[in-house]
């Protein structure tokens, strides 16, 4: 066991070491000199040249990367173009605000998509179980950004026109200026990103528990007497939660590095919206960050899930 | 896994037993001549008697007529795409007017038909997402077979590329591609193909090696047939469904991958109507709290083409692998009686379809030697890699990056 995990460390280290490759080369390569957009377009070439050296670049592509891969496994990944602030303390600025997104949906999406799959599960082919599946449908094929739009009109606006204030359109309240605040600022982005996420849920609960259903322990614990609750929650629901799981890491990697649509049309400053900003603004340092932030995130949790599979399942303990 | 073996080693033979299904049905007793169907005949027949499957093709169609006419209906209604009718277009203190006889769909911000900038969006829509998943699809195809197919180093090092790809946060490196290179369709195509091969590609591989095991494949090589010509003429007709299957389900992701990076404004470049540069451009100044048609009816194209495309794909998945849901019924029937059955068996063969896919992931996983030393049992529960090709493959693309 400590063997494959150590096997998947590597592997993680070497996809990170791949990726800070694929960005860094990607600003070298690109058009556009990175002094002439810290000095303005008027600087003369003396000061041209001292940017130039400050920043280092006037050194060959692999010393500029020896130094920076240095500096940020000490956590420094170099300082902004724009704002002159370290890219780190930028970056964690923004995380709670994701966090808090991601979060909260996670608990949203699982409370709604995994029954809603269970019910499909142990009802196959009955009217619960074509509304379940239609409404999955649905919500997968719905574009973030329509659905997040949507809810932004029918529950803040329209409210608002009538009169009263069911939801904000937006914004962040830190959790610790109060718990009631920074929920319902949140709720509108929860409900998005948990609608769009439910539906995938749903989707593999369902196809996972149909399966084992049939599965013939399944059988015996029926035999045997076990309430069929039992039998569904304790026997049919643990054995997809290897499934679950996965999908589970991936999706929270994935949404970690920028929820960035969501984070869009609702005005959130969270990672997201720093990685945009940086784009629009040409700010590399920054893009570079983001982008081997999110990277980790997604390699973390992936490691995260294939510890937890070997706690859930005992074939693997040996 | 046990499934996905079953149907690797028919599927061989499905082509003719296919036929003789569909033939079946033609009643024999009638007297009428009984013909064998080919696979797409007998594909199509199944394709036909799903509902949702035509209505949603009814819709790409619609929609494909819409992009193709789309100067026939700026003639019609009198308005270019790109020209701002400031009078009509606008009201008296600026905002945009509504939908009426005027203009169908209302008006933009800047006083543009929305109806024939939704006709011109569909072109370039349509456009990236077949374009973009066709040429997913092909480089997954090239990239399937070479590792599955030869195995070893060239093997290691596809596959290495693959994970790397699946990895890697997508939308942020897409948005750090636009940002060195620049926004414009070229770019974005390219981005979104960069980005949509790589699930494809592991399933294909993870058939090829199944295949190139079969006695067919070895009877062509003892016939002395070469590599090319065993993988041109023995394995790509094999891997026919599965390639349609994907390619289908492709098209939404690549269309919500275009859509959200126009909706950041890295995609395709303004003056050229995109439903997701719309959807952006209705959200800046959040004008659409005042003209909601703005994000109407550009959201309302955007959700019917991923829907016709999604409910379509997964039409087609059944329709072309009808097995799949016999054998689950199979499996109900002993446990639940065939009454049970009867309601259960179109919703039962997607399942099962999608039980296939993750036990094939799970063999790529295996034989890529991913987990070192874990029985093929317990490898195939554990191989969070192989679940994952399972479990992704049903996101449509863009959604991951919320």
């Amino acid at each position: 066991m400590i063997k494959q995990v150590l096997r998947r460390l590597l592997f993680a280290a070497i996809i990170l070491f791949l990726l800070s490759i694929f960005v860094f080369g990607l600003f070298y390569i690109a058009p556009g000199n990175p002094a002439r957009l810290i000095a303005g377009e008027k600087a003369s070439q003396e000061v041209l040249d001292q940017v130039t050296r400050n920043l280092g670049l006037d050194k060959p592509l692999w010393q500029q990367y020896i130094t920076f891969i240095t500096n940020a496994f000490q956590g420094d990944f170099g300082i902004s173009y724009r704002n002159q602030t370290p890219v780190t303390d930028l970056i964690v600025s923004r995380l709670p605000v994701t966090f808090s997104l991601v979060g909260g949906a996670v608990v949203i999406w699982l409370l709604i998509g995994v029954p809603l799959g269970v019910v499909s599960a142990t009802h196959p082919g009955t009217w619960k179980d074509r509304l379940a599946q239609i409404l999955s449908q649905l919500f997968i094929s719905f574009p973030s950004f329509v659905l997040g739009m949507f809810l932004l009109y029918m529950l803040y606006y329209l409210p608002k026109r009538n009169g009263f204030t069911l939801f904000p359109p937006g914004g962040y309240t830190k959790l610790g200026d109060g718990f009631i605040g920074w929920a319902w600022h949140m709720a509108l982005p929860w409900l998005t990103l948990a609608l769009l996420m439910a539906a995938l849920y749903q989707r593999l609960t369902r196809a996972e528990m149909i399966d084992v259903l049939g599965e013939d322990y399944i059988r015996t614990a029926r035999a045997k007497g076990i309430s069929e609750n039992r039998v569904i929650y304790k026997h049919g629901l643990r054995s997809t939660l290897t499934v679950l799981t996965t999908q589970l890491g991936a999706d929270i990697g994935s949404l970690l590095s920028g929820s960035i649509i969501i984070e869009q049309v609702f005005g959130l400053q969270g990672v997201g919206a720093l990685a945009v900003k940086s784009v629009n603004t040409q700010d590399r340092p920054v893009i570079i960050g983001v982008v081997l932030l999110g990277g980790f995130f997604i390699v973390m949790m992936n490691l995260l899930v294939d510890i937890l599979h070997v706690a859930l399942e005992p074939t693997l303990r040996r | 896994m046990s499934e996905a073996t079953v149907r690797n080693t028919t599927s061989a033979d499905a082509k003719t037993s296919l036929g003789t299904v569909g033939a079946a049905s033609n009643k024999p007793t009638s007297g009428r001549k009984i013909e064998q169907l080919s696979t797409g005949q007998a594909t199509w027949r199944r394709l036909r008697h799903d509902k949702a499957s035509m209505i949603a093709m009814g819709f790409i169609v619609f929609l494909v007529l819409l992009a193709v006419f789309a100067p026939v209906l700026a003639m019609v209604t009198g308005h270019d795409p790109a020209q701002q009718y400031r009078e009509t277009g606008l009201t008296a203190t600026g905002l945009p007017t509504g939908p009426g006889h005027e203009f169908w769909f209302g008006a933009d911000q800047l006083g543009r038909d929305e109806l024939v900038r939704i006709a011109y969006g569909a072109r370039v829509s349509l456009l990236v997402g077949v374009v973009a998943s066709m040429c997913g699809s092909l480089i997954a195809v090239v990239i399937g077979v070479l590792a599955g197919y030869f195995g070893g180093w060239v093997d290691n090092v596809l596959s290495r590329i693959t994970d790397f790809v699946m990895t890697i946060p997508f939308l942020l490196c897409a948005l750090a591609l636009v940002s060195v290179f620049g926004a414009s369709i070229r770019m974005c195509l390219f981005v979104v193909i960069f980005f949509s091969w790589a699930v494809t590609g592991r399933v294909i591989r993870a058939q090829v090696q199944v295949l190139k095991k079969k006695e067919f494949v070895e009877a062509a090589r003892s016939l002395g047939a070469s590599d090319a010509s065993i993988i041109v003429k023995d394995i790509l007709p094999n891997l026919t469904e599965t390639i349609i299957v994907y390619t289908t389900q492709g098209i939404p992701s690549c269309i919500v991958f275009e859509a959200s990076l126009s909706f950041l404004g890295m995609g395709i470049v303004p003056p050229t109507p995109s439903w997701g540069g719309m959807l952006s451009e209705a959200a800046g100044n959040s004008i659409y709290m005042v003209a909601p048609w703005l994000v109407f009816f550009p959201g309302l194209f955007l959700l019917m083409t991923t829907l016709s495309f999604n409910i379509l794909g997964d039409g087609l998945r059944d329709a072309l692998d009808p097995k799949a849901g016999r054998r689950m019924l199979a499996k109900r029937r002993k446990r639940k009686g065939l009454a049970a059955v009867a309601g259960a068996a179109p919703v039962v063969a997607q399942v099962s379809a999608a039980k296939d896919d993750l036990a094939v992931a799970a063999q790529s996983a295996l034989a890529s030697g991913s987990v070192a030393g874990a029985r093929p049992v317990a490898a195939a529960h554990s191989v969070s890699a192989a679940h994952s090709v399972a479990a992704v493959r049903s996101v449509p693309m863009g959604k991951e990056g919320h």
